[in-house]
């Protein structure tokens, strides 16, 4: 086992090269220009903008600059944000707790509302509560979340007038008004990313205890005398989890890059949003370093799924254990 | 008491030298009712009372939270880095200037004890220099008392090259800035200066404390804590900021005027788009007020409806236009297209460009899509009121425009388009992606039709079309098409700057890498003369008639097409007063003396 990480590890460097060389250059080729509001702006003389790109060494070749991030990022140095002059990971370590907050919680409702939804369908299946969980689940993975999170504005905030839209990282509140505030403006951003994975993620359940429920040995349990709660909980839903916990695993980096449409419509202060403005205000070294950091996750949740999943199916051995 | 006399007093009220109270009573007293009273003043055009501060608060704070929404939201707080309005909105909480431009262009003493001028003596005759006298008792947010020191050390901080700051076009002219004792400045120009109120004024002249900034001048400029931690003489002082998301303060117990600001926190959004932000104040009221929401009329309408907020209007300086290309988009020569050395083979025939002229309604354009956010205008120069020319006309006429071209030669083809001697007219129109622009495209293409002028419609996504980049042939700069339209903004009330882009040395060519802000590529001595007089005509008048017979060779030569003189737009709670937008300073130019009623 240790010598299987070990092995995937080294061949996620490579992996990681690979990506992050094609990343530059997909941005450095992409058209835009860091400095163009100063270019526009008519008070500010030419000179300064050419400086600034002097400065920044934006006017050298693309492979001398991505060796020059390289290095850098060798050195544990992500570099700067052109926009706030700030280090990219003084931004993104801002960032990552309230990403990691409503991701999280959306992970959770997610699988709260997955797992019973779709065990008990799965159970009954074709019942009216199935057909019902079915019909839902289908809306909810049919609808993007930048469509649900406007509904859920206009039907909450605007309509109703319960919960705020705007979400904020400070709120001026202390001890229990300060959580509630918190809690309150979490819900609609949590919802809309929760219910979207709630309703792949109940598909996939009941088709995993489908395929399990059916089979002898859960017969065998009954036959035994078994109470039926004993049959699923013990011997159905244990096996029939196994890939749902691998699934859960893998999806973890489509949530984070998920969130970047619901944090905007929220104004969330996540990395999601971060790139999205370092996006449109051309700030390459953000860019760079989140779409960096979200294949990073790629690649580690891949191998934390196939670990999890050696070790939750014993019949499963890895190679490099030989 | 007669009719004149009335509508004297009804023009106090609207100075704000009466107040309403006082005028209303004096109104009952004369046996009218109060609700008369107030028809009178809103038939005046002061039925907003906010339109000057009445509020005369007797003691500091108790208002409790501000709270703003900028849909782009501060990245970094250093005034003299700031690339946007946004940063510069954001520096501006807790920065401020010698001087401040009210709506009217006037300058407004901030940090300066009163505005230098010929009468007291401070603005010397010939305009080579100006003695600034600064307010006492100011002190940094730290404690620090704010002196001379500190304005000397901002000019050597921004002219410094090497410190990289954008506002160094406001200081590196300076011939020197000495301090003459602990409150009294001497800025000396190289030459006769009329813009003298640009450095240390508005947004460019936001003053950093020099004891914080000191070891950070030049090539070290970026390490200093103090970028993102700002402090400043304003009226709130600095409690955090996270970049691209929030910026919050607090009140300035030791604020150098008395009982402001009347707020205790201050909090700055970001985030976001314009739509959502007007929604959070018109109809959610979750926010006082949001930043610039260029969104369509119709739907700001709509969201005024459920009466929490109010969309606020101001006059700025920045014209919509149409640019006629005056060189060639499609002739490539040593490696540029549009280049001076070949001219435009049809747009540089002045019968053409006047039926263009005359082929862009203007008046569809402000009511069907912009609505209170723009006002029709003949000029490319509007304001301040002083420069805007008298000498100008617009109109729209299809059958005028036919007539030209009929009489130019230009005979339809079967195809319904114009043609002479082998050439068609034909155009291609570009303008950045965003819904109202697109929609004039339209409108102005239907027009052209109709004349003979077949237009081909292009548009680039903004990022690209106002980019910087002289590999991208698509940008603004380049001008690779025979006709474009977008907006110049003209960031102070002096016109010189903004009206350097129709100078032959400003050119956009592939020698200065498309940094030339001449787009048109438009060459006229005359133009080019005038400008370098006014550059140093001291004589206001003399100046201003320079300035008007600028915008008159560039209108008159159908150089550009205004389209649209555009009006600041924002977004208040219906509580929030004392605002007094200005389109020549930052939104929160006068942010100490917000309240709310």
């Amino acid at each position: 086992m240790p010598r299987y990480l070990l092995r995937r590890l080294f061949i996620s460097v490579p992996v990681l090269f690979g990506i992050s060389l094609v990343l530059f250059t997909i941005l450095a080729l992409a058209p835009g220009d860091p400095f163009e509001e100063l270019a526009t702006n008519p008070n500010v003389p030419a000179e300064v903008a050419q400086q600034l790109r002097q400065k920044f060494g934006l006017d050298d070749p693309v492979l001398v600059r991505y060796w020059r991030w390289v290095v850098s990022m060798l050195k544990g140095d992500w570099g700067y944000s052109f926009m706030s002059r700030v280090d990219v990971d003084t931004l993104i370590l801002q960032r990552l707790p309230t990403s990691l907050w409503i991701i999280g919680m959306s992970q959770i409702l997610g699988i709260l509302i997955a797992l019973p939804v779709g065990i008990y369908s799965a159970v009954r299946p074709y019942s009216v509560f199935d057909q019902i969980a079915t019909t839902f689940a289908f809306i909810g993975f049919s609808l993007p979340t930048f469509f649900t999170g406007l509904i859920f504005i206009l039907v909450f905030s605007i309509y109703f007038d319960w919960l705020p839209f705007i979400y904020r990282s400070d709120i001026a509140a202390t001890g229990w008004r300060w959580a509630w505030e918190y809690l309150r403006q979490s819900i609609m951003p949590v919802a809309v990313l929760g219910l979207f994975q709630a309703a792949s993620l109940t598909r996939f359940t009941r088709s995993a205890v489908l395929d399990v429920v059916q089979l002898d040995y859960v017969n065998t349990a009954r036959a035994k005398g078994l109470s039926e709660r004993v049959t699923i909980a013990k011997h159905v839903v244990r096996n029939a989890l196994i890939p749902v916990v691998t699934l859960v695993a893998l999806q973890i980096p489509n949530i984070f890059t998920g969130a970047v449409i619901t944090e905007q419509i929220f104004r969330v202060p996540g990395i999601g949003s971060l790139l999205i403005s370092a996006i449109l205000s051309n700030d390459t070294p953000v860019v760079m370093a989140i779409t960096f950091v979200y294949s990073g996750l790629v690649v580690i949740f891949n191998l934390v799924a196939d670990l999890l999943y050696g070790w939750l199916d014993p019949r499963i051995s890895y190679a490099g254990a030989r | 008491m007669d009719e004149r006399e009335i509508r004297d007093l009804v023009d106090d009220v609207e100075a704000g030298r009466l107040t309403r109270r006082a005028f209303t009573q004096m109104m009952v007293a004369l046996g009218l009712t109060a609700p008369m009273a107030a028809q009178m003043l809103a038939g005046a055009g002061v039925a907003r009372a906010q339109t000057k501060p009445t509020f005369n608060p007797t003691k500091r704070g108790g208002g409790g939270q501000l709270r703003v929404l900028w849909w782009q939201s501060p990245t970094l707080l250093n005034p003299h880095f700031a690339t946007g309005t946004k940063d510069q909105d954001g520096s501006r909480v807790f920065y401020e200037p010698l001087a401040a431009f009210d709506p009217d262009g006037n300058v407004v003493p901030v940090l300066a004890e009163r505005v230098p001028s010929g009468e007291n003596g401070d603005l010397a005759k010939d305009g080579t220099s100006v003695v600034w006298r600064l307010k006492k008792g100011v002190q940094w947010h730290d404690g620090k008392p704010f002196t001379a020191d500190d304005v000397v050390f901002n000019w050597e901080y921004s002219a410094d090259p090497a410190t990289a700051t954008v506002t160094i076009g406001s200081y590196k002219e300076l011939q020197r800035v000495e301090k003459v004792d602990s409150h009294t400045v001497k800025v000396v120009f190289k030459k006769p200066n009329p813009f003298w109120y640009d450095a240390f004024c508005g947004n460019r002249g936001q003053l950093i404390p020099k004891h914080l900034f000191e070891a950070y001048k030049g090539g070290k400029s970026r390490e200093a804590p103090n970028n993102v931690k700002p402090v400043g003489t304003g009226p709130y002082r600095f409690v955090d900021f996270k970049p691209g998301d929030i910026v919050r303060a607090e009140i300035n117990p030791s604020y150098h005027v008395p009982n402001r600001p009347f707020f205790d926190q201050f909090e700055m959004k970001g985030g976001g788009d314009a739509v959502s932000a007007a929604r959070a104040v018109l109809q959610t009221g979750e926010y006082d007020y949001a930043w610039n929401i260029q969104v369509e009329d119709e739907i700001l309408k709509r969201l005024e409806q459920s009466g929490r907020g109010r969309v606020e209007i101001w006059p700025s300086g920045n014209p919509e236009h149409v640019q006629c290309n005056q060189t060639d988009p499609w002739k490539e020569v040593d490696g540029e297209r549009s280049s001076v050395k070949v001219p435009h083979p049809i747009l540089t025939e002045a019968a053409v460009r006047k039926a263009l002229n005359v082929l862009v309604d203007r008046a569809a354009v402000q009511e069907q899509i912009y609505g209170r956010q723009g006002q029709t205008s003949a000029n490319f120069l509007n304001a301040p009121p002083r420069y805007q020319s008298k000498n100008t006309t617009w109109e729209f006429n299809i059958d005028k425009a036919n007539q030209i071209l009929d009489q130019a030669g230009w005979k339809r083809g079967p195809d319904g388009i114009r043609a002479k001697d082998g050439k068609k007219l034909k155009f291609v129109f570009q303008t950045s992606i965003n819904a109202p622009r697109q929609k004039t495209q339209a409108i102005v293409k239907q027009a052209c039709a109709k004349a003979g002028i077949d237009l081909e419609l292009k548009s680039v996504v903004a990022s690209v079309f106002f980019s910087s980049d002289p590999a991208n042939p698509d940008t603004y700069r380049h001008f690779y098409t025979d006709l474009q339209m977008y907006t110049t903004t003209m960031g102070a009330p002096d016109p010189q700057l903004f009206m350097e882009q129709f100078t032959s040395w400003r050119i956009a060519s592939k020698e200065n890498k498309w940094s030339g802000n001449n787009v048109t590529r438009f060459r006229n001595e005359e133009y080019d003369t005038l400008w370098r007089g006014a550059e140093n005509e001291v004589d206001a008048a003399k100046r201003a008639a320079m300035f008007i017979r600028m915008n008159d060779i560039v209108i008159q030569n159908v150089v550009v097409i205004p389209v649209l003189w555009r009006n600041g737009v924002g977004a208040a709670a219906k509580a929030l007063r004392g605002m007094d937008l200005s389109g020549w300073d930052s939104t929160l130019w006068h942010l100490a003396y917000w309240y709310k009623a």
